[in-house]
């Protein structure tokens, strides 16, 4: 276990300076820089200007002196926001990120797993066609849609919740309901499948033929087997939540960092994107580290070793 | 000890019980027999057949083309003219439905047989080599699935400009790794199996046995990859029509109409419901497909 | 057990959290229920500004903030004219090349007195070449800035001269006859010169913001909103009125329209095009003059563009009118020049564009025979692959399409359309990587000026690849004249060589449509964009 830890750490860490140098160097081919304008300044302010943040280093030396940086968790000042640093950005916007993809991660998994084992446990009723169908809005239409007919009839016609903002526990409400459309669909029909299949097992004819009630035979022996795609689907689920949260953060204007994502690439604000691309890509590495741990808990049969096998 | 050989009498008759009394079905016949008896995929089968139908014969029959302005009737309501209304330059939402519901098909089709074709070949490569080969790869595979591929996607297009054909190539770039991790998969458990062990026994080399028994056995899995990544790669144009970074006007995708269409809900909300509710139809008809392909060509299934 | 007993704690948990959320719904948020004496407003000035350093700034969204929490020696009024604002009195020398301002008793938000220093120090913020402020040049005026700031000059030969702490002496490197005005803007503000140097990073937060303004900072939830209210330390405090002003930072135009309607705001600019028919027949829609010109570049060096008779003619084939009413919606004003109404020319009550008059008229006959002398009868000959070029986003797109069709109609030419992500397209434009782009140009400063010098031969802005010596010679000529009718009448003849010559074919002059609830009075817009609120109140 030690071991494989390790492995998967150190190959981890190479895995997030491939990135981060692909990045830079694909970032630097954008035509257009970070102070490119529409109205062109002079060129002595040009040149300041490039004095100041060291753009006219070569590339070579800028990229090794952000790797350097780098290494002591200094990742700049943004070049878009006088004054500030990545790490500024980061810290303001984080936090609310992070509530909002967590309600979205607590509604999808619960209420994924919850309306798969209802439709499952329903199959062919009204139940389990209903939820099917509420499953099959959210795979089926794109986010900026949903979230869009959120805000103007749920938000703004209805008046049930605040179409735009943030602060208050009601302003996370329909982005929230928004960002979970997708992987609470996926989630549903995940579950669903996998606990007919289980339900069909023959350790549950077993148990149920032993007279257990129903509820132990759904949560001790079935659910825990059923859940075992589900857990195969959390890797792709926290990419799409940290990625996903981009329009959904747009549209709603949440002062996250998922609108990093796209603005600092407009922007050409060069230390954003790098920013983005190391807190990402770290925090991708680690989920799916996670998820790959998750499945020796949900299923004993799977042990971690040095070696993944097919 | 051993037997006389007389002491064997053979026996007087053909066994019946060998006989095989079902014909011979191919794994596609076999395949199409389980996927019509499932109502949700065949019902997706023939709404998906509609929407081909009606996105390349269409706009032949409809009495508009997609990009001529018509500045004296924009953003009508639907109409007897124009049964989807018009857009904000005069143009027959219908006519453009039609159309982008065309190019987003060739975007979902296009991108999926390039990383098709990737996925193919390097899942292939890595599952028949095996080993340190096969290890390496992987390597490679486990990396680019930790990369925030989003990002690429933005940075690519910006790089090459958007323009249909930078939409396949990046589409199809992005989304190779699973169909090369769903080959390799199928080539390394089925390259164990005896027929491969047969074939190369008879002197069959590398290539013919990837290509003639390696992946025809593994094609179902293939297919049923590739039917859920058409609606995924549908998903991801209108992701970037909606950062300004999809197809270029005059041309119209789903996405892209679905993608202005939004900024138009509060008063002409017919340019966003009929694109949108076409996504809709659309990924719904290839869920269907895809999940009803997956039963079918799923071997524990088999009755 | 104890595995059941987890999940039912995990079930009821979840149900709780889920209680929490519907709870949260019970009101509808918003409402402005404001006791007798507030008075409060809110306004989304488009963006997260980008700095609130006056002098490190320059876009639109800071600009507004700034002008709200800063005061500098002159503040604009309604008409756009300086009046004296921290400048107590001024004098000029008759060469017009020396200012000489008495600064009025004032005080920052937290007791320093403003001093003349404090000026100058500001200044010299924006000149320092290290700095590297984007918006330096517009201190390009005076003396030795230009250099100083190119690192050919020292700090002391710069003419910023502090007499002492309530006299401030300019000296500028040709007469501008509208350099009141510029002592307006932002760049020209004073910051505390002691503080500042006290407080690194002081304009990154709301605990450090010192300013004398109307209005001081009282909180900044970066990317939401700014929290400003009334600066009691302000010298003219008995005439603000207001009591807190909100920006609320919205930069997505339909998320702020819908935050509007739904009561959480109480004015934007920006109105989406999407909304503006919907607006207007509400009767919600405002506008206010702004001075800009929308318009499309030729690049003269590639064929079929190097031809004057071929812009020409492309010029006249399009229907403006059509285009606006249809297409771009926001009452915009049809461009047959290239500088807008709105800049006061010589003589008094008249605009420079009314002097000037329009340069070319729309007709279709008249293009056609131009474009058959170049070699194009009815669009024979025509390349195939001369394109359109545009950012993407916006109504460039729809307006590019139109133009489009009308050129195909009118003159029976092709023309494709390419879009490019927005700084891919500048940098298109500036290495003239294009055939036909489409451009737009916001005034600095109320001069016709600010719109005429862009063309001249090699001008960062000109971005054409055109160049007349004549026009170069005129432009060279207003910019070194204090004499306002010698100015202005260069200034004509350059722009009546512009318009003959034609390497931009003008499309329409801006507006600044807006909405605002019908409470909020007084707000002042000036056409360079800025929304002044020391005047404003709200009469529910």
């Amino acid at each position: 276990m030690a071991r494989y830890l390790i492995g998967r750490i150190l190959s981890a860490i190479f895995v997030i300076w491939l990135v981060v140098t692909l990045t830079f160097f694909l970032m630097h081919a954008i035509p257009g820089g970070p102070f490119s304008s529409e109205k062109v300044l002079p060129d002595q302010v040009i040149a300041n200007i490039n004095a100041r943040y060291h753009l006219n280093d070569p590339l070579s030396k800028q990229y090794f002196d952000y790797m350097n940086n780098m290494l002591h968790f200094n990742f700049g000042p943004t070049f878009r926001y006088e004054g500030r640093t990545v790490n500024d950005l980061f810290a303001a916007g984080m936090p609310k990120t992070g509530a909002l993809g967590g309600l979205a991660t607590v509604i999808s998994l619960i209420g994924g797993t919850v309306m798969g084992v209802v439709a499952a446990l329903r199959q062919n009723k009204t139940a389990d066609y209903f939820v099917t169908f509420l499953a099959t809005i959210g795979i089926s239409v794109p986010s900026f849609v949903i979230a869009t007919f959120l805000q103007y009839y749920v938000g703004y016609k209805l008046h049930w919740f605040p179409p735009v903002g943030w602060g208050e526990m009601k302003n996370l409400v329909l982005p929230a309901a928004a960002l979970s459309a997708y992987p609470i669909a996926q989630i549903t029909r995940l579950t669903r499948t996998s606990m007919l299949d289980t339900l069909n097992q023959d350790y549950i004819r077993t148990a149920k033929a032993k007279g257990l009630p129903g509820y132990v035979i759904v949560f001790r022996h079935a659910l825990r087997n059923a859940l075992i795609p589900v857990v195969t689907f959390l890797g792709p689920f926290f990419a799409y939540i940290l990625t996903g949260n981009f329009v959904i953060e747009f549209v709603f204007n949440i002062p996250g960092i998922g609108q990093f994502f796209v603005t600092s690439i407009s922007n050409r604000d060069y230390p954003v994107i790098m920013g983005t691309t190391v807190l990402f890509a770290t925090l991708l590495v680690t989920f799916n580290l996670l998820v790959d741990m998750a499945y020796t808990l949900v299923d004993p049969r799977i042990k971690l070793t040095g070696r993944k096998e097919a | 000890m051993s037997l006389p050989v007389d002491a064997f009498t053979p026996l007087q008759h053909e066994l019946k019980a060998e006989v095989i009394n079902r014909p011979s079905t191919t794994l596609w016949q076999d395949a199409w027999r389980r996927f019509k008896l499932n109502p949700l995929a065949m019902g997706g089968l023939v709404v998906l057949s509609a929407i081909v139908l009606f996105a390349l014969v269409g706009p032949f029959f409809s009495h508009f083309d997609y990009k001529t302005n018509d500045l004296e009737s924009v953003n009508l309501f639907p109409n007897w003219v124009h049964p989807f209304g018009t857009d904000e330059l005069g143009r027959d939402i219908l006519t453009r439905v039609m159309f982008g519901a065309r190019i987003s098909l060739a975007i979902g089709f296009g991108s999926v047989l390039i990383n098709l074709t990737i996925g193919i070949f390097y899942g292939g490569i890595s599952g028949y080599l095996g080993g340190r080969v096969d290890n390496v790869m992987q390597r490679i595979i486990d990396i680019i699935f930790s990369v925030p591929d989003l990002l690429y996607v933005i940075l690519l297009m910006v790089v090459l400009g958007s323009g249909l054909g930078n939409i396949f190539i990046v589409l199809g770039i992005a989304n190779w790794v699973p169909m090369a991790r769903i080959v390799r998969g199928q080539i390394l458990s089925l390259r164990e199996q005896e027929f491969v062990l047969a074939a190369r026994t008879l002197g069959a080399g590398t290539k013919r046995i990837l290509m003639k028994h390696l992946l025809p056995n593994s094609v179902g899995q293939i297919i049923v990859v590739a039917a859920l990544q058409i609606p995924a790669a549908i998903f991801m144009e209108a992701f970037l029509s909606f950062i300004g970074l999809g197809v270029q006007p005059p041309l119209v995708s789903l996405g892209s109409m679905a993608a202005s269409g939004r900024l138009n809900i509060p008063s002409y909300p017919h340019s966003l419901l009929f694109p949108a509710g076409m996504i809709a139809v659309l990924m719904l008809a290839f869920n269907f497909v895809g999940d009803g392909l997956r039963d079918a060509f799923d071997p524990k299934m088999r009755k | 057990m104890i595995r059941k007993k987890k999940w039912m704690a995990t079930v009821l948990s979840v149900a709780v959290v889920l209680g929490l959320v519907v709870t949260g719904c019970g009101s509808t948020g918003g409402g402005n229920a404001a006791a007798p004496k507030e008075m409060k407003m809110s306004w989304n000035p488009g963006a997260e500004p980008k700095t609130l350093d006056p002098q490190m700034s320059n876009g639109i969204p800071e600009a507004i903030v700034e002008l709200n929490l800063f005061e500098g020696l002159t503040r604009l009024d309604k008409d756009s004219k300086p009046q004296k604002a921290l400048a107590e009195s001024y004098t000029v020398s008759p060469d017009g090349l020396k200012y000489t301002f008495k600064l009025r008793d004032s005080k920052w938000n937290n007791g320093d007195p403003v001093k003349a220093s404090d000026f100058k120090f500001a200044w010299m913020h924006a000149l320092d070449p290290e700095a590297a402020a984007e918006y330096s040049y517009q201190l390009f005026y005076i003396k030795n800035a230009e250099a100083y700031n190119g690192k050919k000059a020292k700090a002391d030969d710069v003419g910023i001269k502090v007499i002492d702490d309530k006299t401030l002496e300019v000296d500028l490197e040709a007469p501008t006859p509208y350099f009141l005005s510029l002592t307006a803007f932002p760049t020209y503000y004073p910051v505390n010169e002691k503080w500042v140097k006290a407080n690194k990073d002081w304009n990154t937060k709301a605990e450090t913001f010192v300013s004398n303004g109307p209005f001081k900072m009282k909180s900044w939830a970066h990317n939401d909103k700014i929290v400003a209210v009334k600066n009691d330390n302000y010298w003219d405090a008995k005439n603000v009125k207001l009591t807190e002003l909100t920006f609320n930072l919205v930069e997505d135009g339909k998320a702020a329209l819908t935050a509007f309607e739904a009561g959480q705001l109480d004015g934007m600019d920006n109105i989406p095009v999407q909304d503006i028919d919907r607006l207007r027949a509400a009767g919600t829609l405002k506008n206010t003059p702004y001075l800009g010109t929308y318009y499309y570049r030729f690049n003269v060096t590639r064929k079929p563009f190097d031809d004057p008779r071929v812009r020409q003619a492309l010029t006249m084939a399009i229907d403006r009118k059509t285009l606006i009413d249809k297409v771009v919606k926001g009452g915009q004003t049809p461009a047959f020049a290239y500088t807008p109404g709105g800049i006061p020319d010589v003589e008094a009550g008249k605009t420079f564009r009314q002097v000037g008059g329009d340069y070319f008229k729309e007709d279709v006959a008249k293009a056609k025979e131009l474009l058959a002398q170049a070699g194009y009868p009815d669009g024979k000959n025509w390349p195939d692959n001369v394109s359109i070029l545009y950012n993407a986003g916006a109504s460039h797109e729809t307006i590019a399409q139109a133009i489009q069709d009308m050129w195909s109609k009118n003159l029976g030419i092709k023309v494709k359309l390419t879009s490019q992500e927005w700084k891919v397209y500048q940098v298109s434009e500036q290495k003239l990587q294009y055939d036909v782009a489409r451009a737009g140009w916001i005034g600095d400063y109320v001069d016709p000026m600010t719109f005429m010098d862009m063309f001249v031969t090699n001008g960062g802005n000109n971005q054409t690849g055109w160049s007349n010596a004549q026009y170069d010679a005129d432009i060279k000529k207003a910019k070194s004249t204090g004499d306002q009718k010698e100015r202005m009448t260069a200034m004509h003849d350059a722009e009546k060589i512009l318009m003959t010559e034609m390497p931009v074919m003008p499309i329409y002059f801006y507006v600044n449509n807006y909405v605002a609830k019908d409470y909020i009075k007084g707000i002042m817009r000036s056409p360079l964009g800025f929304i002044d609120f020391k005047n404003a109140t709200v009469e529910k």
